[in-house]
């Protein structure tokens, strides 16, 4: 399971005054929590904060000055991610490109130039989609491009676009059977990804909703999320999710504690 | 047609692990040697990197053990009374990488050595050999707890490889091998999912995996070897798909397990029509030995001369490729 860590994202009020005042501690404390918890990669989102690349480097650099974990760069300006990829020190992970033709052309390149993974979100023009067979289209198209500039299955994250559960309820199983059929794509297959907090907006009971889709997923082909990492039943239970489906070999202590 | 490529892309490196310091490193050995560091499948150059080869640990025990048989004990020579002379010998005539001391005699039901006997063999063949070494205990948990701490302060600092840790001893292990600057072997009584467990535990006690070589009890051609050779398999599949528990350098006892079967301990006159003993008993070895290397060891123990000779010749020619 690939876990990426959400937490360092101007949407929650301690990045975003921490960004505003340039002061490096609150990102610090989230990438070493996050990192302890067993993070892959750090998500790193500028939101609306700022449109200039330099606060996005700033930001990048000063999680790299705390820990190693690779960076997920969070952002959908082609312009910023220019910049942002030459400030990380590790092949980073791109979040993400969509199935819009100008996204496929300005931010794909960039991940295949330096040696980045991306996440490909199943949305295209016309927006996002409603049904499993257009997400699954959009996918194909992401698939398609990636492979004509070389980046492998192993770089491409598919995120099938998770939807909340409270208001759009019919959405789940979409989603779910895209995922299914992601999966058939290639052999290996792509890694498929979700925003998984999406799930629970506005709901009463979020962590409960967000680890039992999670878990739904992973049994239909998930094996990456970006996720409260400090959430251990959260984490635990992706773990248990991946023995099931027999991915991982069991040991007794395989839970974080 | 064009022939499609097959070839396998891992997203993992298997652990470095390098054994022996030498003096500038704070001990004395002349030479190191180091296992691990593939991105593929055994002997698939074509495919990955295999920067090391995989290497020969002659054993040498503390006393000569009881059930080996005479064509074994009569190849390695009066030597084998010896341990000093016996790992001279490994060194000098048979060309082992590495020597493997198995300290038999310290079994209670045995010899019964004592802790500060079996420290002073293994000094005395440290200051008689320059290659590293490996130094296992007598299987007897208790003893082992004893013999062992002792064993790794008098080797201190010689970055020796021990054996072993298990679910139930590693924290003593962890601890003495984190004193004395040793790498441990971390074993596992064939079960992978022991195995990883045991590498969770060594990681939780603060010893880094990468200071570790894994091992599951080596079964001999005949004896469990093909449900061995599996777990060799899946571990070092799982160790290149990503899982970082897994993905550490692998050691089979071959030479210790393999003296323990009929095949390789009776001649003629009790397995008739199975060839002299003499022939058979190194053969037996080589390809126990032949099989574990093709399932991901990276380090094998041999006893026989002999075939110590041909799995040399046997690494040598599949890693020409």
């Amino acid at each position: 399971m690939i876990f990426i860590g959400e937490r360092i994202n101007t949407g929650f009020k301690d990045i975003k005054q921490a960004v505003l005042h340039k002061d490096p501690r609150p990102l610090q404390e989230w990438a070493r929590k996050q990192t302890e918890a067993g993070a892959n990669y750090l998500d790193v989102n500028l939101g609306a904060v700022s449109s200039k690349a330099a606060d996005m480097c700033w930001m990048i650099e000063t999680v790299q000055a705390a820990v190693e974990t690779p960076i997920c760069i969070d952002t959908n300006k082609p312009t910023i991610l220019a910049e942002a990829v030459k400030a990380c020190k590790k092949p980073p992970l791109i979040n993400s490109t969509t199935a819009a033709q100008d996204k496929l052309d300005s931010m794909m390149p960039i991940a295949a130039q330096y040696n980045a993974s991306i996440i490909g979100v199943v949305m295209d023009e016309t927006g996002t989609p409603k049904s499993a067979d257009k997400r699954v289209e959009n996918a194909g198209k992401i698939l398609a491009r990636a492979m004509e500039l070389g980046i492998e299955p192993e770089r491409l994250f598919l995120d099938p676009i998770v939807m909340p559960l409270k208001y759009m309820q019919d959405q789940a199983k979409e989603i779910l059977e895209a995922t299914r059929q992601f999966a058939l794509f290639s052999d290996p297959p792509p890694h498929i990804v979700c925003g998984l907090s999406n799930i629970s907006d506005g709901a009463t009971y979020r962590r409960l909703i967000n680890r039992t889709f999670l878990v739904m997923a992973i049994c239909c082909g998930m094996d990456a999320a970006i996720c409260d990492v400090t959430d251990t039943a959260l984490v635990n239970a992706a773990l248990a999710a991946e023995l099931v489906m027999n991915r991982q070999i069991y040991a007794d202590s395989f839970v974080r504690k | 047609m064009e022939i499609p490529d097959v070839k396998e892309k891992w997203s993992n490196r298997i652990n470095t692990v390098t054994l022996g310091a030498t003096r500038e490193q704070g001990g004395t050995r002349g030479s190191t040697v180091t296992v691990g560091g593939e991105t593929t499948l055994p002997f698939l150059t074509f495919e990955g990197e295999i920067p090391h080869r995989p290497v020969i640990a002659g054993i040498v025990c503390d006393v000569v053990p009881d059930r080996w048989p005479e064509p074994v004990k009569k190849a390695i020579g009066p030597v084998i009374n010896s341990p000093v002379e016996w790992a001279q010998k490994c060194v000098e005539d048979f060309k082992v990488d590495l020597i493997s001391l198995k300290l038999v005699g310290a079994d209670p039901q045995g010899a019964n050595r004592s802790p500060s006997d079996c420290a002073k063999t293994v000094r005395d063949i440290l200051a008689a050999v320059t290659v590293p070494l490996i130094i296992w205990g007598c299987d007897d948990e208790d003893k082992d707890n004893e013999v062992l701490p002792e064993c790794s302060q008098a080797a201190r600092g010689e970055n020796c490889l021990l054996g072993s840790a298990t679910e139930s001893n590693y924290r003593t292990m962890a601890a003495i091998g984190k004193a004395d600057r040793h790498k441990l072997i971390a074993e596992a009584p064939v079960d992978i999912n022991i195995g990883k467990q045991v590498n969770i535990l060594l990681q939780d006690a603060g010893f880094s995996l990468e200071d570790v070589v894994m091992c599951q009890v080596t079964a001999a051609l005949g004896y469990g070897f093909d449900y061995v050779y599996t777990i060799f398999e899946r571990v070092r599949i799982a160790g290149l798909k990503g899982d970082k528990l897994m993905a550490l350098p692998q050691i089979a006892n071959v030479g210790w397990e393999v003296y323990k079967v009929k095949e390789a301990l009776a001649d003629e006159d009790i397995l008739p029509g199975w060839g002299r003993l003499e022939n058979r008993a190194p053969l037996w070895e080589a390809s126990t030995a032949a099989g574990y290397l093709q399932a991901g060891a990276d380090i094998v123990t041999l006893a026989h001369p002999e075939a110590i000779r041909i799995t040399r010749e046997i690494i040598a020619e599949l890693m020409a490729g």
